[in-house]
């Protein structure tokens, strides 16, 4: 845990108690996730109470207590999306990456996670990846988008040719 | 500042800003509760407490352990939609604990047999958030807390391990409602006592310490009165 960097983000909202989310959110930037040991430490930083993080930290969808992929794929099941076959891309992402919903590929690239709207239904059907959009996408593309997030040496054998 | 108010059409005086709970105490009507408490801040989760409250000619439904006194307000306690909303979240409560005396005493009062919906599984926690407020603001130590959202909610101790802050002083066991928080010897070390947030195993009373409705307080209100009753017939003077 890099505590230089968590001291710098409780520096930059001034300990306050009102931002403990907008702490949280920074926290999550560093490593993707929040860990045990870097909420109890804050949790001691700040004065609040260990209850009340972990309170926030699992009432919003947005934190994970458990870690997650470099790479956070959101696959948007909206009406919109939902209409223009976003089933069938979710479906092709769980069989390319061997994961289900909320799950994490084993070497930590990729998360899989599904949304209910993004608010961008008319590129549907969306999958976002980390901070990407993709818009129409179709079960072809993926195997295509998901490449690019891979290190050369380690792309998905069917995505090589 | 003192403020008159008119509850059920008696009038009472209070401090502005005063819950309307207080102001209902006070001229001795009753509200019923479930996640109030004196020792502690307002919540407003049970809802149990709803009035009507009529302010610059508008009526609505309010929960009376938050809700501010304020100048001319009209509370009415007892109305229909009080009663039908009050009558919902029995029936809820009623549904999701069925087997907790508390909540069957609060159904029995209000004439509810059974509950219109569907009964998922038996739980005993109804979420009142007493433990966890009085752990934090009267105990001040802050070992158990919420945790998750929507029908996952549930009391929990941070990440869910053995909590190394609480002090065993079994407050939480104390003000539990509904007794779904179980105080059991710690097996490894035997002289440290132990929260074991599972099965109800303490029976707290069945009236959740609400003296105004329990049968026992009234058969003896009753008592008393036959006694005032008597003693003025004897002592009656005799009429010219």
């Amino acid at each position: 845990m890099d505590l230089k960097k968590v001291d710098s983000i409780l520096e930059k909202h001034g300990y306050r108690h009102s931002e403990v989310i907008g702490i949280m959110q920074d926290l999550q930037e560093i490593e993707n996730y929040l860990p045990q040991e870097m909420l109890r430490y804050v949790s001691g930083k700040l004065e609040l109470n260990l209850t009340r993080i972990f309170d926030i930290a699992t009432f919003y969808k947005c934190f994970s207590l458990v870690p997650r992929g470099r790479h956070i794929i959101r696959v948007c099941c909206g009406t919109a999306c939902h209409l223009g076959g976003a089933a069938r891309n979710l479906e092709q992402v769980k069989r390319l990456l061997n994961v289900e919903e909320g799950e994490t590929t084993e070497d930590l690239t990729f998360s899989l996670e599904t949304v209910n709207c993004l608010g961008a239904c008319a590129l549907a059907p969306v999958t976002v990846v980390g901070k990407d959009y993709y818009d129409a996408v179709h079960p072809g593309k993926i195997e295509k988008i998901l490449s690019k997030y891979y290190p050369e040496s380690k792309r998905l054998p069917d995505a090589q040719d | 500042m003192k403020v008159a108010i008119i509850i059920d059409g008696q009038m009472v005086q209070i401090d502005r800003g005063a819950p309307i709970i207080d102001a209902a105490r006070k001229a001795g009507i009753f509200i019923p509760t479930l996640c109030y408490h004196e020792a502690l801040k307002a919540y407003g989760s049970c809802r149990l407490c709803m009035v009507e409250v009529i302010q610059n000619k508008q009526s609505r439904l309010v929960t009376s352990c938050n809700f501010p006194v304020e100048g001319g307000m009209e509370v009415f306690t007892d109305t229909p939609r009080v009663r039908k909303i009050r009558r919902v979240i029995v029936e809820l409560l009623l549904a999701r604990c069925p087997d907790v005396p508390l909540i069957q005493t609060l159904a029995r009062q209000m004439g509810i047999d059974f509950s219109r919906f569907k009964k998922k599984e038996e739980k005993q926690c109804i979420l009142c958030g007493l433990c966890v407020r009085f752990c934090e603001e009267v105990v001040g130590v802050g070992a158990i807390g919420l945790a998750n959202r929507g029908t996952e909610r549930e009391v929990a101790t941070p990440f869910r391990v053995a909590s190394d802050v609480c002090i065993g002083c079994g407050s939480c066991t104390y003000i539990c409602p509904t007794g779904c928080i179980e105080m059991v010897p710690d097996e490894e070390t035997p002289k440290l006592r132990r929260m074991n947030l599972g099965k109800l195993s303490l029976s707290p009373c069945p009236n959740n310490y609400q003296c105004e409705t329990c049968s026992i307080e009234q058969e003896f209100f009753e008592d008393i009165k036959r006694v005032i009753a008597d003693f003025r017939n004897r002592h009656k003077k005799p009429s010219f």
